[in-house]
């Protein structure tokens, strides 16, 4: 249980999609009209998000490696239909004025995102909550954005006026332009209060997103295993050096949900790739070194005027 | 006097010209233009220019007192001020001009790192920022004798209009743009002190001069010719918004290309466009494409071909 909680507050604050991972900026910049739009949306991808992580990872023992990608969004796209199909039951006010982007859920990069980095190597329950609370920070986010554009775009919120009749709504924030800024704001407005707490000495330590060692398409920036290449997971393990390479990969900060990931990447015909890159590399190398030295380097400084007065003076 | 004493590597820069004395050379240059409009539109005219100056003044000062750098002395404010509010209809309430001035000031040139760096002409920002924002306001160009339609709006319906007193400036428009004679005049002070050249401004009228003559539907008729050069913010853009040293080109084959861009853009935004006037746009558009103009018009360094290959290899 204490693990469930863990994946909420992961996922509204330290990891919250939109102002930290920066996912799922689509629908983030384009739905967020009024906060009912943002809540709306938020709501319904938390929807999908946490049952498309229960089940992807309920079936990830029997998910074949290779078609994992089209495997998750076969699944993800049946309940972005049902939702759908639900929405425009109960909802269809709502469903109208989301449009095509409950639809476009299907390739939202925050599930397709949570499925491939945790749901993948994790057990169901803490990827059920991975999900809701994932769903949440991005709820939570849609709704501040939403609403502040709300309140200066048209003076409302959630419908209901709130200015004095003399304000004139600042049509911007009601357009593409004003999501920006606002989501600009917002952004940094957490970051600001992360960099005082930090300062107060109160430890901001990260919690890893469970890491399925897939390091292309994993959303933690600050992983340091990127820095060590090709993840181990790659290679085979059965000889000593192999495993070597393996605990060294499995120090990375994300070690709190280490898991064993089941897959093995199938070997491809590497050698003789590598053998034609070598070549070409060889072939290639040296003219690029002189082009590299040859260019001219030219600073923007000549526009700078430098205050000097004459010695004369 | 203190560049007297300090002790840096080559190259030594010995100019007289100071950033203070080029805004202050601008300032001067505006006063014709300046003067006019108030006499045009009368002393409300006077408040809503004191109110930008005063908006952004007070945003450069307390951003500067923020992050500890007080650049306040450097002029650049003021005339930021002074051109936003020549670009602002009299009728503008004024704590929209107020917000104009800290967007100019706060979002577009401070928060991209001050003087120097800002991407796109502050003044020019603010004023499309405000023309989103609030069209209606920003569009009712009253004055004593005239109400409504601008000339180029007029002209864009196919009214006639009165060339000589769209030179003199007695018509509607923004504070700063009716009067071609006092804009020229000012130019012509900036021309002389040498701190703008007639390459931008050159190739941009010329451009946008055969752009309406082959497009506009009237041939090169010097009536309708000259209706459009002086109708709008045109020469007020390619003499003072277009010339901003840091949101123009550096290089001399770039600048003809941004005059040229410019010229082609405001010919398409006013005669295939919805609206009558498209200088600010733009301008605008231009000075984002000029890190894109600055990369292709490098000019080769002393000792090397074109392309980065040294001399004689």
């Amino acid at each position: 249980m204490n693990r469930a909680g863990e994946r909420l507050i992961n996922g509204l604050a330290k990891e919250n999609p939109t102002f930290v991972l920066m996912l799922g900026m689509c629908p983030t910049l384009a739905v967020t009209t009024s906060a009912m739009n943002g809540l709306g949306m938020g709501l319904t991808t938390m929807a999908v998000l946490a049952l498309s992580n229960l089940f992807i990872s309920l079936l990830r023992k029997i998910i074949p490696d290779r078609v994992r990608i089209p495997a998750f969004i076969v699944i993800i796209a049946s309940f972005v239909t049902a939702v759908q199909l639900l929405l425009e039951g109960y909802l269809p006010e709502l469903n109208k004025s989301l449009g095509v982007y409950i639809p476009l859920i299907v390739v939202n990069c925050i599930i397709l995102g949570r499925a491939e980095s945790y749901a993948y190597s994790n057990p169901p329950i803490a990827s059920l909550f991975d999900g809701i609370g994932m769903g949440l920070g991005f709820t939570v986010a849609l709704t501040c954005i939403g609403a502040v554009r709300e309140i200066l775009g048209a003076g409302e919120l959630f419908g209901y006026s709130l200015m004095p009749e003399s304000f004139v709504p600042i049509r911007i924030f009601g357009q593409a332009p004003g999501a920006f800024f606002v989501l600009a704001a917002l952004v940094a407005l957490q970051n600001f209060v992360k960099e005082k707490r930090k300062a107060a000495g109160k430890s901001y330590k990260k919690i890893g997103s469970g890491c399925s060692e897939d390091c292309m398409n994993c959303a933690d920036a600050g992983c340091s295993r990127r820095f060590y290449g090709e993840s181990p997971a790659k290679k085979p393990r059965e000889s000593r050096v192999e495993k070597r390479n393996t605990t060294v990969g499995e120090e990375c900060e994300n070690g709190k949900t280490k898991e064993k990931s089941q897959r093995e990447k199938p070997q491809r015909e590497k050698p003789e790739r590598e053998k034609l890159e070598r070549e070409k590399n060889k072939k290639e190398k040296p003219q690029k070194k002189n082009i590299q030295k040859d260019k001219p380097e030219i600073s923007n400084d000549d526009f700078e005027f430098i205050d000097l007065e004459e010695e004369e003076k | 006097m203190s560049g007297l004493y300090q002790v840096s590597s080559n190259p030594h820069i010995r100019s007289k010209v100071t950033t203070n004395g080029i805004m202050l050379a601008v300032i001067v240059a505006l006063m014709p233009a300046t003067g006019y409009g108030i006499y045009h539109f009368g002393p409300r005219a006077l408040a809503v220019i004191l109110v930008t100056i005063a908006s952004t003044m007070l945003t450069e000062f307390l951003f500067g007192l923020y992050r500890k750098k007080v650049t306040i002395t450097d002029l650049s404010a003021v005339v930021t001020g002074l051109l936003l509010a020549l670009n602002l209809p009299v009728t503008i309430p004024l704590w929209m001009a107020a917000l104009g001035g800290v967007f100019a000031i706060l979002v577009v040139k401070m928060l991209f790192g001050g003087l120097g760096q800002n991407f796109m002409n502050p003044a020019l920002a603010a004023r499309c920022f405000l023309l989103i924002s609030f069209p209606v306001q920003m569009t009712a160009f009253d004055c004593d004798a005239y109400t409504g339609a601008t000339p180029l709006a007029l002209l864009k319906a196919g009214e006639q209009v009165n060339v000589m007193e769209m030179v003199r400036g007695n018509v509607g428009g923004t504070i700063g743009e009716t009067s071609v004679i006092a804009l020229v005049i000012g130019a012509c002070i900036l021309l002389m002190l040498g701190i703008i050249d007639l390459r931008i401004p050159g190739s941009y009228i010329v451009t946008f001069v055969l752009f309406v003559g082959i497009f506009g539907g009237r041939g090169f008729d010097p009536y309708y010719i000259s209706a459009h050069l002086s109708g709008g913010g045109l020469m007020l853009g390619a003499f003072f918004m277009a010339t901003d040293y840091v949101t123009r080109p550096i290089t001399v084959k770039g600048q003809y290309i941004f005059g040229i861009f410019l010229g082609l853009m405001t010919g398409i935004f006013r005669i295939f466009g919805p609206g009558a006037e498209g200088v600010s746009y733009a301008i605008i558009l231009g000075n984002i494409l000029v890190p894109l103009i600055e990369k292709y018009t490098r000019p080769t360094a002393f000792g090397y071909k074109r392309g980065g290959a040294r001399r004689g290899k």
